[in-house]
């Protein structure tokens, strides 16, 4: 069934026009980080801090980093425009991470097995599925730093997933490392009604969403 | 993907149905606070929904402008009509005119219902502990309801409590009904008010911290589901101090959201 949107008598735009191209459909752009996530922050030592890549198959060889070993890898610092999708929009937000392009191209050399799927694992037992497509070519990264200072507990330090071009919660918060996976598997979220791929453009906000 | 894969992947997760935007009906209107009314909405086919649960509201202007924004749903399950409860927020532009232009009579698109995880059942086992903050309550009020729907013996099995801090004793959305709502030991309402307090104001006065936590909730050994809705720094103060008190992570359950005009 099409959408024929039901025009809202007497209502009209009470914002500045976002430039074009740069809101996606529903969205609306905000100046304040909101914080959303679906139960306590976790808080983890730095110490015991790790991030792992893994396949599938338990027995298969993992690659695994300390807070101080990621630290030691080269750092990418991208300015993107992030979409939540409780319908905020943010523009220019300033990070500091690794790109998953390096820790893949580690975790292959180490002999970890490949996967068209990747499932994002955290802190707090969150849980985040999107193709392996979606988080490689310079459009993903682990990042530990907003804005100039250490990501905060409550947006997903010490480090979250980021990738922009997907709804926001597909950028896990407290990430502890990626599962390479030969099928498509829903995560948190997506086993809760949201959409398993979530690209703003297309609107996929929900299971069903085309 | 090969076919068979394909049909295996099928077979196991059937593709959900579309949640379509359905024109919903103003049935009537209440001003629940100077900032705060509520919308009893009729939707055409709505498929029911679980306490907790949200909605989408799109507003389309005559030039194709639109814009969405989600609202918590106040009603318990099986009321028949469908209750938002919407704070105005005065620079924003969705909850100006659900609070000031919509009209019994007036239709609304809405899609939903939205969210599968801060939702409570009645066949959860184990005491109530809903922690609400200004419009946070919302869906909140939706579990009480549900709560108060259920026969006698499911009630006593699950005793439920609130605690809900508002600025002002005005602030406070649903205050007659939850002076009715109470009924101890299976129903307790504790309120704390954070601004100003009338004179003979017997209830909390003051931000939540943990002695109100411990005050209000049961021990950890009796393993209440906690529900958690308010602004951020209310939330993140209030699941840490649950953390803190020995309250397992698992089982409190967070909405966050700072205002949405």
């Amino acid at each position: 069934m099409a959408d024929k949107p039901f025009i809202a008598r007497g209502f009209h735009s009470r914002r500045a026009a976002a430039p074009p191209g740069r809101l996606p459909p529903g969205q609306y752009e905000t100046l304040d980080f909101p914080v959303l996530s679906a139960g306590p922050t976790p808080h983890t030592s730095l110490a015991t801090w790790d991030f792992t890549i893994r396949g599938a198959d338990e027995a298969s060889p993992s690659m695994r980093w300390s807070w101080d070993e990621l630290q030691a890898l080269p750092h990418e610092t991208p300015t993107v425009d992030i979409h939540c999708v409780t319908k905020w929009s943010k523009f220019d937000t300033k990070w500091e991470g690794v790109s998953v392009d390096t820790l893949l191209a580690a975790a292959r050399a180490a002999g970890v097995p490949d996967g068209a799927f990747i499932l994002a694992f955290c802190d707090g037992g969150y849980t985040t599925n999107l193709p392996l497509a979606d988080v490689t070519g310079g459009k993903a990264w682990v990042a530990f730093g907003f804005d100039g200072a250490p990501l905060a507990p409550e947006h997903g330090g010490p480090a979250r997933l980021l990738v922009p071009h997907l709804y926001f919660w597909k950028s896990a918060k407290w990430v502890r490392g990626l599962t390479l996976l030969p099928d498509d598997e829903p995560g948190f979220w997506e086993q809760l009604g949201y959409h398993d791929r979530g690209d703003p453009w297309r609107e996929q906000r929900y299971q069903g969403d085309l | 993907m090969n076919e068979a894969a394909g049909e295996r992947v099928a077979a196991a997760t059937p593709t959900p149905p579309r949640l379509e935007w359905r024109v919903a009906t103003v049935v009537s209107t209440r001003e629940e606070t100077r900032r705060t009314r509520t919308l009893i909405l009729d939707i055409p086919q709505w498929p029911g929904h679980r306490a907790g649960q949200h909605v989408d509201v799109r507003l389309v202007a005559e030039d194709g402008y639109q814009a969405q924004r989600s609202y918590s749903i106040a009603s318990a399950p099986a009321e028949g009509t469908v209750a938002l409860t919407v704070e105005r927020l005065d620079d924003g532009e969705v909850s100006p005119y659900l609070c000031d232009v919509l009209h019994p009579g007036d239709g609304v698109e809405v899609r939903g219902p939205i969210g599968g995880y801060f939702v409570w059942e009645a066949a959860r086992k184990g005491p109530l502990l809903l922690v609400g903050g200004g419009s946070g309550v919302v869906p909140l009020m939706a579990m009480l309801r549900q709560h108060a729907r259920s026969g006698p013996a499911a009630r006593a099995e699950v005793p439920v409590r609130l605690l809900y801090s508002a600025r002002t004793l005005d602030d406070v959305i649903y205050r007659a009904e939850l002076e009715q709502l109470a009924d101890p030991p299976h129903v307790e309402v504790a309120i704390t008010l954070t601004r100003a307090a009338p004179p003979d104001w017997s209830g909390y006065h003051r931000r939540i911290d943990r002695a109100m936590l411990e005050a209000v909730s049961w021990p950890p050994s009796a393993e209440p589901n906690v529900y958690v809705c308010g602004p951020t720094p209310l939330v993140e103060s209030v699941a840490t101090l649950l953390v803190e008190l020995g309250h397992t992570a698992s089982r409190v359950r967070t909405e966050r959201f700072g205002p949405t005009g």
